[in-house]
């Protein structure tokens, strides 16, 4: 091609080595691309077709077989897992409501910068940099019935504490608790960065239409924050699926299946059961809600990239 | 101007602010209570365990005991090799795709676009059963690369290097082409350099991430020498348990969480706006 353009002038005003580059690129895109996607097929478009079809076979003294929809029939006929949706369900709303609520609190308050601000921030969102697994082994302590932190300062305060994650009617608000403790400032960040794409005009006007602090976060705020409320609202909902650390080292799903979640339910069925079936149908349930989940956040995404160009 | 109504109106900012104090007086007793006990003498008995007050002489006895009982310097070094190894090849993968989709017009664009972004929910560790059985099978069980291999691709680091590579002007790419760069020149000199803070940005992010990590390393890792950290830590406090552990789990504890809190104390403003950045924008 080089020898074309050197044997005759190019036509066209651009220099012509222009072209023979622009064509080389193109097949380069798939070469820049294929690092990134031998990861990708290897760890998440095969496991996602692998695990679809593991959903629907069953390993029986060393053969497969085809065995239709009976995993998932015996995943809801087992109450464990029957458990584990519920549960799940509730501490999706029990954490990602108070969460949401506190965050918007906690950045509305702390939005002018200032030294105190600064530091009321940081020690807010510190717990989002610590392993959930080490705030697990704190809240061990925390939640110790009788001499634990809890049970300590509700006793001087004259209350009666209670056995926060050994009691089955609890246990979940208990890890609720320390999720929101945990997430809370992760979360504030973003509707802090919302708020500061706030035109100060926006807020000044109201002001001096005489309108009161509720009708200006009302009116003015809120409609403004949209677009952080619903990125939070996917980051919370995809923790909520996919972070069980703290199930691990403080209850292991019980005291009677009370904290069992999706993702701890495939662990167990998967690392401690070896039935691969059931972790896989357990799976598929759980991706049908991440690919909801996915298809919600990029027609986001879509919108705002349209809106920026 | 709004003076009547002064008396309620003007009353909600404070009581906000002073909620939001105690929030985060609140917020910091854990982090109080792990300190005050890692440094209290195990003689003071368990009655004094739950006092926030650090009433003693501090010791460094429990740092010893935990010290002695799980090999941290070793948890140490594992999780860094992890962290590290998983970033190093992370910038090469993204850097190369996002230069593709920032940068080349190629037929199927958006599509493999999408086929990136389904990574940002399909997240590995929602698929830990089929991994954990490729990573056997590539012979990688027990191994730190196995625990590092399904990180090496990153969706949220290819659209953020696209994001921050487009805004580069093109001029100074043909520039350097007619110097005769080549490509792996251009991303090299050009797009990695002037793209430094939404690197460090990725950087903090999948750092931390990858430091916290806890089931997916759990469930690869066997020998007790590869453990990461957070493993490490795992299988200390619940073999520690027990009345007067409490102040060598703290100070385990206190040794895993204090890198990142240092560097977050020391770099606080970087570390928000990563965050805020990974935020996808």
């Amino acid at each position: 091609m080089s020898q074309i353009s050197i044997a005759r002038p190019a036509p066209i005003a651009f220099p012509s080595r222009f072209k023979p580059l622009a064509v080389n690129l193109n097949l380069r895109a798939y070469f820049l691309l294929a690092p990134s996607l031998v990861f990708l097929v290897a760890f998440t478009y095969w496991p996602v077709l692998q695990v679809l079809w593991q959903a629907l076979h069953q390993q029986d003294s060393g053969h497969t077989v085809f065995v239709g929809l009976a995993n998932f029939t015996a995943i809801f006929a087992d109450s464990a897992f029957r458990n584990a949706l519920v549960n799940n369900l509730i501490y999706a709303v029990a954490t990602v409501v108070p969460s949401l609520i506190l965050a918007l609190g906690f950045a509305i308050t702390l939005q002018q910068s200032s030294w105190v601000n600064g530091l009321l921030r940081s020690l807010i969102f510190a717990p989002v940099l610590v392993p959930l697994i080490a705030v697990s082994s704190l809240f061990l302590f925390i939640f110790l019935p009788g001499i634990g932190l809890l049970d300590h300062y509700l006793a001087m305060l004259g209350l009666a504490g209670a056995n926060w994650v050994g009691d089955p009617d609890i246990a979940l608000y208990s890890i609720v608790g320390l999720t929101i403790w945990k997430n809370a400032g992760y979360y504030m960040l973003f509707f802090l960065a919302g708020l500061q794409a706030i035109p100060a005009e926006a807020g000044e006007i109201a002001m001096i239409e005489g309108a009161s602090h509720w009708q200006r976060l009302r009116y003015v705020t809120l409609p403004y924050l949209h677009n952080s409320l619903a990125f939070v609202l996917v980051i919370a909902l995809l923790n909520v699926v996919t972070q069980v650390d703290h199930i691990f080292v403080l209850t292991k799903g019980g005291p009677s299946e009370s904290t069992n979640l999706l993702l701890f339910y495939v662990y167990q069925q998967a690392v401690e059961h070896y039935d691969i079936g059931k972790a896989s149908a357990a799976t598929v349930v759980s991706l049908v809600f991440l690919l909801g989940l996915s298809a919600v956040s990029l027609r986001r995404m879509e919108q705002s990239a349209e809106a920026q160009t | 101007m709004s003076r009547r109504r002064f008396d309620l109106d003007d009353l909600w900012p404070r009581f906000g602010r002073v909620a939001v104090i105690a929030a985060a007086v609140l917020w910091t007793v854990p982090f109080i209570w792990m300190i005050v006990s890692a440094f209290r003498p195990s003689d003071q008995g368990a009655a004094a365990m739950a006092s926030l007050i650090p009433d003693y002489r501090p010791t460094l006895d429990n740092f010893r005991e935990a010290w002695a009982d799980a090999n941290f310097p070793l948890y140490y070094l594992n999780t860094t090799i992890m962290v590290a190894g998983i970033l190093a090849v992370q910038i090469v993968t993204m850097s190369l795709a996002a230069y593709a989709f920032a940068r080349v017009k190629f037929p199927g664009r958006t599509v493999f676009f999408y086929l990136f972004l389904a990574q940002l929910m399909l997240v590995p560790i929602a698929l830990l059963v089929p991994n954990l059985a490729t990573v056997a099978r590539l012979g990688l069980y027990d191994t730190l690369l196995g625990v590092m291999a399904p990180y090496f691709a990153t969706a949220f680091g290819t659209f953020l290097m696209r994001q921050a590579f487009r805004t580069i002007p093109t001029e100074l790419e043909e520039a350097a082409v007619l110097d005769g760069a080549r490509w792996w020149h251009l991303i090299r000199y050009i797009y990695l350099p002037l793209s430094k803070p939404a690197l460090i940005a990725f950087a903090i992010v999948s750092v931390s991430a990858h430091w916290n990590e806890f089931l997916w390393p759990l469930m690869v890792i066997n020998s007790p020498d590869n453990r990461p950290l957070t493993v490490g830590l795992a299988m200390f406090t619940m073999g520690a348990e027990g009345a007067q552990a409490w102040g060598v789990n703290a100070a385990g504890t206190f040794l895993v969480i204090a890198p990142l809190l240092i560097c977050f104390a020391l770099f606080q403003r970087r570390f928000i706006n990563s965050f805020v950045t990974s935020g996808l924008k």
